[in-house]
């Protein structure tokens, strides 16, 4: 199959994949799991239509695989790839984040709005 | 008889004590026709609102995890009772903004519905998949309808739940690719009858008269839909193989046919991984167009009047609400109301449609005959907007 040829290429040490990112950008991060991934994972990432996405759910998981669920989704399954919206480093810290307990949704960075917005 | 004496001075004393609350009620007087909640999802609470005059009357916290929640309303509009994602129950009193009453009834669930009665309400559960009935006065559990399949009853998730008459539901499994409808006219003794449906099904929606019911499908290009007055002519595909030889797109958020959009005998549908929205004429099941949308869309609604449909998106494009035309089937507006528009309610009779901006913190009020912007009232992070006119409706 094409996509899993191409996973090798994605398992890689999870601590080598480029700087952790930035204050800003964890942020949009802790928001965005929260949020969005939370409308299948649940909020609280207790579980939903996906898995729950808590320490004790992820104790065992290899992180490499995580991370490779995040980036290119899982066929077959609900679970989109996110592959474009997030670099592999970030989702390298979601996993990381997400197997000691997930931080709390700081909320959405300060609004740039748009001059079309009415 | 000194027992007697006892009892007519109790008697008397509780008289007072009645007539004496009766003359000083604890709220004030007013209906609460034109009013409604709003989910305040990080929170885990809600909002009481009033539509006439567009602002909040007060809020009830500590209702437990409200990412997904839904709300329905007994037939007298005075209570919400509202499904939580962590499974909570909770039965919400709008003229005292308070907790009437509050069970945890399952592991992880994803909304529920009330009967034609207003009796009963059931509860749709991912985990354990299967619905369970409770009492709507008292949420007593009545009846626990697991959602076995298979050789080794596996249980899959329920979705698409929506209230049929007869006290009847009908709701789809999403493991089992099965739609099932349970009677609930004896709550002791429900009967359920079983549909192989189209793959996945994801969410569905009823007509208002409660008679189609057509469920999406994650599986595969298409829908299923059940005539359940002829449900002995079991589910049918509606709209087989409409994305033929596309690569469907990742689907960041799953598209809700509950908030139906049926609107001059057609049905106004959100397509699964692509950037359209699909319209089949009801009946004839025929195709009658397919209208480009500016992304995945997740919210596919009605105007009361069937005039117009508008429609939200999927994240990341989710600051954006559209509306359609539907006479011609093509869009005659592209708002921008804020970021993270997560879902949309007309008033009554349609005259405005309140908008959650999740990530901006507010609800955004638009007139509908000029989609101009009315008004903006602050929730936070506020996701599901629900009126007590849902209360009288199939399907709501």
């Amino acid at each position: 199959m094409l996509i899993a040829a191409f996973l090798p290429a994605l398992v890689v040490p999870v601590h080598a994949q480029g700087p952790a990112p930035d204050d800003k950008r964890q942020r949009e991060l802790v928001h965005m799991v929260r949020q969005d991934c939370g409308s299948c994972h649940g909020l609280t990432l207790q579980g939903g239509l996906g898995p729950a996405l808590t320490p004790a759910a992820l104790r065992g998981k290899p992180s490499e695989g995580l991370v490779a669920t995040i980036i290119g989704g899982r066929p077959g399954t609900p679970m989109p790839p996110f592959r474009g919206l997030i670099e592999e480093s970030e989702a390298a810290w979601v996993v990381e984040r997400l197997l000691e307990g997930f931080p709390a949704d700081g909320g959405p960075q300060s609004a740039q709005r748009t001059a079309g917005t009415r | 008889m000194p027992g007697s004496k006892v009892k007519r001075a109790a008697l008397t004393v509780a008289m007072l004590l009645l007539s004496a609350c009766a003359s000083q009620p604890p709220v004030a007087l007013r209906g609460t026709g034109d009013l409604g909640v709003i989910v305040e999802r990080a929170t885990g609470r809600l909002q009481v609102i009033e539509t006439t005059q567009r602002r909040a009357l007060a809020q009830v916290s500590g209702l437990g995890d409200l990412s997904h929640a839904s709300v329905v309303f007994s037939r007298d509009s005075r209570y919400a009772y509202v499904f939580g994602r962590d499974g909570g129950l909770t039965k919400v009193d709008l003229l005292t903004a308070t907790i009437a009453n509050r069970v945890v009834q399952a592991g992880n669930a994803i909304g529920g519905a009330i009967s034609q009665d207003g009796r009963i309400l059931v509860a749709q559960n991912y985990e354990p998949g299967g619905i369970k009935a409770f009492d709507a006065g008292t949420l007593e559990l009545l009846a626990d309808v697991p959602a076995a399949y298979g050789p080794d009853g596996k249980r899959s998730k329920v979705v698409g739940l929506a209230d049929l008459p007869g006290n009847r539901f009908v709701y789809s499994l999403f493991d089992a690719n099965e739609i099932r409808v349970t009677d609930l006219s004896d709550p002791q003794h429900p009967k359920t009858e079983r549909y192989p449906s189209g793959k996945q099904p994801y969410d569905a929606l009823v007509t208002p008269d409660g008679r189609y019911y057509i469920a999406g499908l994650f599986g595969e290009d298409g829908l299923s839909m059940l005539d359940l007055w002829h449900a002995e002519k079991g589910v049918r595909t509606i709209l087989p193989g409409y994305g033929r030889g596309e690569q469907a797109l990742p689907v960041y958020k799953m598209p809700h046919l509950r908030g139906w959009a049926v609107a001059g005998g057609r049905a106004y549908l959100p397509a699964i991984g692509r950037h359209e929205v699909l319209v089949v004429e009801l009946g004839s099941w025929k195709e009658i167009a397919r209208i480009p949308v500016k992304s995945q869309p997740v919210f596919v609604m009605a105007r009361p009047d069937g005039r117009e449909v508008w429609v939200n998106f999927a994240f990341p494009d989710n600051g954006w609400v559209q509306v359609i035309d539907t006479i011609q089937n093509n869009i005659v507006d592209t708002l921008q109301p804020g970021r993270a528009i997560l879902h949309m309610e007309f008033a009554p009779k349609g005259e405005e449609v309140w908008v959650s901006a999740r990530d901006d913190n507010k609800v955004v009020i638009y007139g509908t005959a000029k989609r101009d912007k009315r008004a903006e009232l602050p929730a936070a992070s506020p996701s599901g907007i629900f009126f007590t006119s849902r209360a009288f409706r199939t399907g709501f």
